[in-house]
């Protein structure tokens, strides 16, 4: 587990998270992330063969409540931090169409 | 003249000794006068927190009833949300946010009649240990501006060490409060995961994270507690009180415990980096605790080496899914001239986000990916898993541990921003104890040869913030450290 990560791989990432990266940034993840893995690798020394993953510290679970209506944001204080909107709306660019990914 | 105790300035207002919009006013005197050189305050609040003091003195005046925190100022690191005022998280692409409701913690300072003064400086989005990384401001550590306060909630450590406020709330993933508290020689508590709501905390490490007291003495800490801790149905990891009963934190504070054990690792001493004079000052404190007639015990953390790659992939994944939600639609910053709709993603967040923030969605993108998620996430859980029982058996003989807060004093500002592996190391103390969700407190327990602070952390299991209040409680009432101050 403690290859080297490429440029390739990097870009890729960097898609996955949705993040416009620069060249720049592309090359020095490439390294500082390298060495971030590489000394997390270390994990693999250890035997956790019969170890439950841990993902909660305590004992948490699912909290239900009553299927019933309270009281919410309006739809003016829901849109009040909308860096565009179209009247009731969230406003984004041509989604379908020409506008694809 | 010397700040009172949040403790005694509230009796003192309460009593209508001291007016709360006089101690208001001084405090934004002192922030014009010293906040342009430490910038611990990102936004200050100073008409709502005039009419906040105006209205608990009329209310004092009138023979009312006030609250546990009356007139009381305090700040807020900024990642929590304070309605109608900017939460920034000290992150460009939250700048312009205004927050339509208050984090749980903000309602119950404010239902205890506390004054908010403003909102502390951090790392973006808590994401650091020196406040290098906030994306809006440097802040300075007031015994040496040339020094980092610690991070991420250096900004509140720095508001109490410059009397700038006299309580704040601090947040803490991996070190968060503790770590900052001892670089700047204040009282900084980490209570168990659970005990406070993270309802209107914006989310970094969500199974880590958790809200804290940061003030000037243990009794300050026990009061701030008292008003923030309870169950909340808004937060779903919030601990119910059947669960795990709230104390009076304040009720037995002055009682010292009889036949205290304090565990010592062996695993404490070997930490690389562990600097002369934080390991000197510690080993002092413990003889403090040895002459007060606790006894100490030999104990093993065999796990803890692995603590910080535990954290920084399970903190990281956490990251890369709760900082997914900043996509340039619903609120924060939106990349002017979009070239598609994909694009409103990539680039708005790409402007927004600065490195460190990215560097760890990057990691964090990376640990849960497909082909990597086992040998990644799913390995750092269960090693999760293996420091937790660590912890769990130790506390099956002590009644705490007790260990440095972080390998050296505070450092440098600039010496550690090109090396993040480097900055992440200095976390080895405190990390662990987010992982096992146990809290921990910072207290101060000496100087350096340079005169910077040192911290004492001590450790307790789940829900004994009680008893670990009241033992820091023991060695503050023989020693003077926290009463010191930076000079200006």
């Amino acid at each position: 587990m403690s290859e080297k990560l490429t440029q390739e791989q990097v870009r890729h990432v960097a898609k996955l998270a949705r993040l416009k990266i620069s060249e720049d940034e592309v090359m020095l993840f490439t390294e500082q992330l390298s060495d971030i893995l590489e000394y997390v690798a270390q994990l693999q020394k250890l035997d956790t063969e019969n170890i439950e993953p841990l993902a909660h510290a305590l004992p948490v679970h699912n909290v239900l409540r009553e299927d019933v209506v309270k009281p919410s944001l309006s739809n003016d204080e829901a849109l009040a931090n909308a860096p565009q909107r179209d009247g009731e709306f969230f406003a984004v660019p041509k989604v379908l169409g020409d506008g694809g990914a | 003249m010397d700040q009172l105790t949040a403790r005694e300035l509230r009796d003192k207002i309460a009593a209508g000794q001291i007016s709360s919009a006089q101690v208001t006013e001084a405090i934004f005197d002192l922030i014009e006068q010293r906040d342009t050189n430490i910038g611990a305050y990102i936004s200050t609040m100073r008409e709502s927190a005039l009419a906040q003091a105006a209205d608990v003195d009329k209310r004092i005046a009138a023979g009312q009833p006030v609250g546990t925190l009356a007139g009381v100022p305090i700040a807020i690191k900024d990642n929590m949300c304070t309605k109608g005022h900017a939460t920034t998280c000290a992150s460009k692409i939250l700048q312009n946010f205004v927050p339509p409701y208050d984090a749980c913690v903000v309602e119950k300072l404010k239902a205890a009649d506390a004054v908010i003064v403003g909102k502390c400086n951090l790392d973006e989005f808590a994401m650091g240990s020196s406040t290098e990384n906030s994306g809006l401001k440097q802040t300075r550590n007031p015994w040496n501006t040339n020094c980092v306060p610690g991070g991420s909630s250096g900004g509140s450590a720095a508001a109490v060490a410059a009397e700038l406020c006299y309580a704040a709330l601090g947040s803490d993933t991996g070190g968060s409060i503790r770590q900052p508290a001892g670089f700047c020689g204040v009282v900084g508590l980490k209570p168990t995961y659970g005990r406070v709501s993270r309802y209107g905390l914006v989310a970094y490490g969500s199974s880590l994270d958790q809200i804290g007291p940061i003030t000037n003495n243990v009794t300050d800490a026990a009061l701030m507690l008292n008003v923030i801790a309870g169950h909340d149905e808004r937060d779903s990891t919030s601990i119910s009180e059947e669960t795990a009963a709230l104390s009076d934190y304040l009720a037995d504070i002055d009682k010292p415990l009889e036949n205290l054990k304090i565990g010592v690792a062996k695993e404490f001493w070997q930490v690389e980096g562990l600097h002369n004079d934080v390991e000197q000052a510690v080993r002092a404190a413990l003889k403090t605790y040895e002459q007060l007639g606790a006894q100490l015990v030999d104990v093993s953390l065999p796990h803890l080496e692995y603590a910080i790659a535990t954290y920084y992939l399970i903190a990281t994944a956490e990251a890369s899914s709760n900082l997914a939600r900043y996509d340039g639609v619903h609120y924060g910053h939106r990349t002017a001239e979009p070239k598609d709709y994909i694009d409103v993603y990539n680039s708005s967040r790409a402007e927004g986000f600065g490195e460190e923030v990215k560097r760890r969605i990057m990691l964090g993108t990376y640990a849960l990916s497909s082909g990597y998620y086992d040998a990644y996430y799913l390995k750092a859980l269960k090693v999760r898993n293996l420091i937790r029982q660590d912890f769990n058996q130790a506390f099956e003989r002590v009644d705490c541990l007790m260990c440095p807060v972080s390998p050296e004093p505070a450092f440098e500002i600039g010496s550690k921003v090109n090396d993040p592996l480097t900055m992440y190391l200095s976390d080895i103390y405190t990390i662990a104890v987010n992982l096992a969700g146990i809290p921990g407190i910072s207290i101060p327990c000496g100087f350096s040869e340079n005169n910077l602070p040192i911290g004492l952390q001590i450790i307790s299991g789940n829900f004994s913030e009680d008893k670990l209040l009241r033992i820091a409680r023991m060695y503050e009432q023989q020693t003077d450290w926290h009463q010191r101050k930076p000079s200006f």
